[in-house]
């Protein structure tokens, strides 16, 4: 009868979860997803913790107090540091799968050898190398997207630094195929820390050499391994939950990834082993080219002569926290009968959606949130494109230059409009350490400075300007 | 205690999950992937399972500390998972005007 209670328990849990991801698919419905998926997990736990094997109570309760005390401060993060959160989040799981998948090993060596069938010891590898290099590369992403001092920001490589790193996962797996040969030899309990130490040691080489602009794609990936990690748990306690939850977790992860890649028209190898922004050469041959400058009344004028005004954020309008002031030039120029759209390249920002979310934050409907290939077919209507803080996803050397690291990458086609307003802090080139194009355009002005002030800057113009 | 571990069908499990999430997670908004992230954060808090297992049965204190940390961890991603996609969904307004939900 209990059996039947957990296993329905689960059953129930299991749907709650893919109604949760489901209703995700628009915002109107999207809370209700939050509301199924605690309800899934209440069920989950719930149902884990009345089964009579579990009789040491009082360590889970202060597990779980404990969990919560860390876990409330997380969740109110600013919005900016919602990408190292969410890395965090992903090394706790890697390493909640790796703990669980060494205590059961050595459980079940000590006190049920014949438990450690063949199929169990490969999930359990599989189980604890995905989980520890999960935990180690999680810490590091979340390390470099924080900025902490001795996390190296650039990309850090070496020679044979593609050949060690295989090396070091080929080592692992080939302790890991002698343990699941011999999983109650003498020697397998000193043999098992090995695998933990090569897979923690390769998590941090794996992200070693992996840039800023990467980060979406990795995030994405590391999110794929920790759900994988799951799954492993799942098949080495034979329960069905655990599978089909972390295979949900996986997919999602393995789908955002694909999408980052496509974003920046690259592969999965090619970010993991690719060490983005290290062979660029920075090229001087641009020096004779001059930008226009515009003031901020000739700005201010043109913006609220234009019928639909686009404006283009990117990482460098939340670093100088002015999206709050954009959203007062979007009620400014709402209130003078402007159509006002955003243009949201699938990596403008730190992870995936991030964008969004940060302009979401700042009180701007999401309906005037566009996508960029649904943006780009209206651009050469545009009568004023605003750059924010945006640099590579609008270089039109993706499109034409063969030559540039960035060729093939779609972008948003801010060339296109009629005028192209672009505020820059400073004249340097931007992440991936590339010239754009677009500043040099004979439709472009450049107002330089940084980006809160100068579109503060405009609003004050325009407010100023207003009959009332 | 279950003796003999139905492989296949467990592998089938994986395989059809799979496939659903796939097929579920093609279909979310691109405006919400970032909350996206951060439920699947909470999701994947489903370790929890393993680790009550590990933390509450009758076994070496050793093994029993280890399933604690799991809990532990996990735990902090359920609860730091929902709350703040909770948080960041309450942002996706379709207007500034408070108006009735549109059944579609």
């Amino acid at each position: 009868m209990n059996t039947a209670i957990v296993q329905l328990s689960y059953l129930v849990a299991t749907v709650l979860f893919i109604f949760a991801l489901h209703w995700m698919n628009a915002p109107l419905t999207a809370r209700k997803g939050v509301f199924a998926g605690v309800g899934a997990m209440i069920l989950a736990i719930g149902a884990t913790w009345i089964q009579p094997d579990i009789v040491h109570h009082g360590w889970i309760v202060l597990a779980i107090i404990a969990g919560i005390l860390v876990g409330v401060p997380l969740s109110m993060v600013p919005l900016t540091a919602v990408p190292q959160r969410t890395a965090l989040s992903h090394a706790f799981g890697g390493l909640a799968a790796g703990l669980v998948g060494t205590a059961k090993y050595y459980l079940w060596f000590s006190e049920g050898p014949e438990q450690l069938t063949t199929f169990r010891m490969v999930a359990i590898i599989i189980e604890i190398i995905l989980g520890y290099l999960t935990f180690t590369g999680s810490l590091m992403a979340a390390g470099k997207l924080q900025e902490v001092r001795w996390i190296p920001q650039r990309p850090v490589t070496y020679p044979l630094q593609n050949l060690t790193n295989v090396g070091l996962l080929g080592l692992a797996s080939v302790v890991g195929v002698a343990l699941t040969l011999n999983p109650t030899a003498a020697w397998a309990p000193a043999l098992f820390p090995v695998v933990i130490l090569l897979a923690l040691v390769f998590g941090v080489l794996l992200i070693i050499p992996i840039g800023g602009a990467d980060m979406p794609t990795v995030i994405a990936i590391l999110n794929s391994y920790a759900g994988l990690a799951a799954v492993a748990m799942g098949f080495v306690l034979d329960n069905k939950l655990l599978i089909t939850a972390g295979a949900l977790d996986g997919a999602s992860g393995l789908i955002l990834a694909i999408i980052m890649c496509k974003a920046m028209n690259r592969s999965f190898l090619n970010v993991l082993f690719g060490a983005f922004g290290q062979t660029q050469q920075a090229k001087t041959e641009g020096s004779q080219k001059v930008y226009k400058e515009e003031t901020i009344e000739g700005g201010g004028q043109v913006l609220e002569q234009a019928n639909l005004v686009v404006i283009i954020p990117g990482y460098g309008m939340a670093v100088a926290q002015a999206q709050h002031k954009v959203r007062e030039l979007y009620d400014q120029l709402k209130k003078r009968g402007v159509s006002v759209k955003f243009a949201i390249h699938p990596v403008a920002g730190r992870m995936p959606g991030h964008m969004n979310v940060l302009l979401a934050e700042a009180n701007i409907p999401y309906t005037d949130l566009v996508e960029m290939d649904e943006i780009n077919s209206d651009m050469p209507q545009c009568d004023v494109a605003l750059v924010v803080g945006a640099n590579d996803v609008v270089n039109p050397a993706a499109r034409s230059d063969k030559t540039s690291p960035i060729y093939g990458m779609p972008i948003i086609d801010a060339d296109k409009a009629r005028t192209v307003f672009a505020i820059k802090r400073s004249k340097n080139p931007g992440f991936a350490g590339i010239d754009n194009e677009l500043y040099f355009s004979e439709r472009t002005w450049m107002l330089f400075g940084d980006a809160k002030n100068v579109v503060g800057e405009l609003v004050k113009q325009l407010s100023g300007s207003a009959v009332h | 205690m279950i003796e003999s571990t139905d492989y296949w069908s467990l592998l089938y499990v994986f395989v059809l999950a799979a496939f659903i999430g796939l097929g579920v997670i093609r279909r979310v908004s691109r405006l919400l992937h970032t909350p996206l992230m951060s439920i699947t954060n909470a999701i994947s808090g489903i370790a929890v399972i393993g680790s009550i297992i590990v933390t509450g049965g009758d076994y070496p204190t050793g093994i029993r500390i280890m399933g604690a940390i799991a809990l532990f961890a996990s735990m902090t991603n359920i609860v730091s998972g929902f709350l703040i996609t909770d948080r960041m969904l309450k942002m996706f307004k379709a207007d500034r005007k408070p108006k009735p939900d549109d059944k579609s």
